[in-house]
């Protein structure tokens, strides 16, 4: 196949691309050229000129896990026989500490938390309905953005249940939306090397067209630069790109470089340039989600706030906490000020959004 | 373009005509960051093709004790401070031998204006490192600091400098210029050589046949007007001297500085900073992305915008980590390598003067 740059330079900024189409832009684009187009595909999806952001809190009920997967450094191992990750001590979270950590959240003007945690493995299903309706219960305003597709693929296999059943017994509980994490590289290949019990690359999709479909509005993730080739990055776009034309459930897209330190995969950190172009690309490839997210969690203030011209139209999540990418020592903390500073400084009005990305 | 409204800049690029403060101010004010990095890689490739240049260096702060206190700087102490130091000849000499093994090319030294080191201990300074080390090149004293040791030896400008080159000085840092605007001036640093001075004893230092760089610091309490100027001043010594090698854009740092509270620069504004120096300053060789200070991954993106010079593999630099810098005190080659050749460039590593190594 061969195509010229400027050929595929015009063709993305209002057509879509192929895989391949896809790959040489990554490949051959200057750097400055591939932000070009994705700013101008962003400012014809978005013509305001808003960055949206969202106060919420990230709240991990446990960390206890039996995935054990190679790239985690947040993880401790669920049995005692195989003190995999000794660095972290076990815990899960009392209804108290729940209840705290969501109160300062209002306190923080957040109405939303984002809850995950590690697969626990004798947790029922129940448990989890149980912390939903307590949520709810004890603070109605709060919308639940919880439970990742490995974790609702866990919860069926220990109950023996349908995916679907699950997420409308999670529903009924309080589930308001899914984040889109652990989707890592949608390719076995990749997921049998790192993370070999976790969800297939089918099952994570299966579990957000089952929750698309029963109504929900999800995001979707990516967690590159660890031993998948760039083929597998453009086909991981290729597989969210195809379930979104069916179901046009996903709200947001979110590339994130993996952070190798204190983790069994031994690679030097995606650099900026990769972060850029894997942001700019997938603007560009996945014409059919509104947003893309930038991730100051990983990149510092800086980045996230250069990543404004390189696709993204999001500054993510106040966050409130953090302890997952923490714990492969990247630490970066912003308050909402600090957010919308930035924002404005790079010449965009700063709003605060809900999970579905309208405007409060 | 076009719709960036830059297309009648692009032309003037393209034509190599020199853009005007205006045009600087209009880059500044556009919203289209990744253009003007695209606009400042054509001028960049111009002069320095896809290389990017990097040392293997040294730095030695001699001393923190200085008499002007400027507002901007966590470095600078008064004399008898708790944290005021200052290095005997010996101590630098035995940095240099620590280090000896060690393919380094370049000894970077700057430090205070400390009240009462006597003449000879810059001149003994230079000499006892040439001693330890012959074939290293000694980048040493900002303008600032050869104003402050010809006053101290009550000579002149160009003597001092004839006396520093005799005793093993091979070029002078570009550190000190700050933003060169009076009004800046008098309210951040009033004791500091004023911006003419230290253009002054740049060109007499060129006129000598020895080589300067040139910084900015940027991101206090200076307007985008006045950084233009700067650079402006700049460029016209350049035009009658040629003798700048490299400038570099320092992005404050407000962490323990009298200005703490000042936020970070903000990335966009360190990229448009280095992509309008980049284009402005058409008559210097090298513009540098000096990554002690923007951090590496801003650095890495800066070359796509205009820099072409990551500096080097710092060691003991301490002017910045005491303003708060979370970089790491050095990086290794291997590392500044692959951060190059990670975003499309060619690493080359040099000597001061850039010669390749």
């Amino acid at each position: 196949m061969s195509f010229t740059l400027a050929s595929l330079a015009q063709k993305a900024l209002n057509q879509r691309l192929s895989p391949d189409e896809a790959l040489y832009l990554y490949k051959n684009a200057e750097l400055t050229t591939l932000g070009s187009l994705a700013h101008a595909r962003r400012m014809s999806l978005h013509p305001a000129p808003i960055v949206t952001y969202i106060i919420d809190r990230n709240i991990n009920y446990t960390n206890i896990c039996i995935s054990g997967c190679k790239f985690c450094a947040y993880y401790s191992a669920a049995s005692a026989e195989t003190e995999v990750n000794a660095r972290q001590k076990p815990f899960l979270l009392s209804r108290k500490e729940l209840a705290q950590k969501i109160q300062k959240t209002l306190d923080l003007k957040g109405r939303q938390i984002l809850l995950q945690g590690g697969l626990h493995p004798d947790l029922p299903l129940e448990y989890y309905e149980d912390m939903l309706s307590f949520i709810k219960h004890e603070f109605p305003e709060i919308h639940c953005h919880a439970f990742s597709p490995p974790e609702i693929v866990h919860f069926a296999r220990l109950s023996g249940l349908e995916i679907k059943t699950v997420l409308q017994r999670l529903i009924s509980a309080g589930l308001d939306s899914i984040p889109g994490g652990g989707a890592e590289i949608l390719v076995n290949r990749v997921r049998e090397r790192i993370a070999p019990r976790k969800a297939t690359a089918e099952e994570w999709l299966n579990v957000m067209e089952t929750a698309h479909n029963l109504g929900l509005k999800t995001t979707a993730t990516m967690m590159f630069g660890h031993i998948e080739t760039l083929e597998e990055r453009i086909e991981h776009l290729r597989v969210i790109r195809n379930l979104q034309d069916r179901t046009h459930g996903f709200t947001a897209f979110i590339p994130w470089p993996f952070q190798p330190q204190n983790t069994a995969i031994d690679v030097q950190p995606a650099t900026a340039d990769e972060y850029l172009r894997t942001l700019a690309v997938s603007r560009l490839f996945l014409d059919n989600i509104p947003n893309i997210q930038a991730s100051w969690v990983t990149q510092g203030p800086k980045m996230a706030q250069i990543s404004l011209f390189f696709g993204a139209n999001d500054f993510g999540s106040t966050m409130i906490e953090e302890n997952v990418v923490a714990a492969a020592g990247v630490s970066h903390r912003l308050s909402e000020e600090e957010i919308r500073r930035l924002i404005q400084n790079a010449g965009f009005e700063p709003r605060r959004r809900r999970m579905d990305y309208t405007l409060l | 373009m076009k719709q960036a409204g830059l297309f009648d800049i692009y032309e003037k690029i393209e034509a190599r005509e020199r853009l005007s403060a205006e045009d600087a101010e209009r880059l500044y004010a556009s919203r289209f960051l990744p253009l003007i990095g695209w606009l400042a890689t054509l001028v960049r490739e111009r002069i320095n093709g896809k290389k990017t240049w990097y040392i293997y260096n040294q730095h030695i702060n001699y001393s923190n004790i200085c008499t002007n206190l400027c507002k901007f700087c966590a470095f600078g102490k008064e004399k008898g401070a708790p944290l005021a130091y200052e290095m005997s000849i010996e101590e630098i000499v035995s940095r240099i031998r620590e280090r000896k093994s060690e393919p380094i090319t370049e000894v970077h030294i700057v430090g205070g204006l400390h009240p009462n080191l006597p003449y000879d201990y810059y001149i003994e300074m230079l000499k006892a490192i040439k001693r330890e080390r012959p074939e290293i090149h000694i980048q040493a004293f900002t303008c600032v600091e050869i104003a402050h040791i010809a006053g101290i030896g009550g000579k002149s400008i160009e003597d001092t400098l004839t006396d520093l080159v005799n005793a093993g000085l091979g070029s002078i840092p570009g550190g000190g210029a700050e933003v060169f605007s009076s009004r800046i001036r008098e309210r951040l640093c009033p004791s500091k050589l004023p911006g003419k001075d230290w253009i002054h004893i740049a060109r007499t230092a060129h006129k000598m046949g020895i080589h300067t760089n040139a910084t900015m610091l940027y991101g206090h309490i200076e307007t985008i007007q006045e950084r233009i100027e700067h650079l402006i001043a700049l460029r016209e010594a350049q035009d009658e001297t040629k003798g700048f090698l490299c400038f570099i854009p320092l992005a404050f740092h407000s962490k323990n500085t009298q200005l703490e509270g000042i936020s970070q620069t903000d990335g966009v504004d360190d990229l448009k900073t280095i992509a309008i120096s980049r284009l402005m300053l058409d008559n210097f060789p090298h513009i540098k992305a000096y990554w002690v200070m923007l951090g590496q991954k801003v650095a890495q993106i800066a070359l796509s915008f205009g820099a072409d010079d990551l500096d080097g593999t710092i060691l003991e630099e301490k002017i910045t980590h005491m303003a708060g810098a979370e970089t790491s005190q050095a990086m290794s080659r291997t590392e500044i390598q692959r951060l190059i050749r990670n975003a499309g460039f060619e690493p080359q590593e040099r000597d001061t003067l850039y010669n390749p190594v």
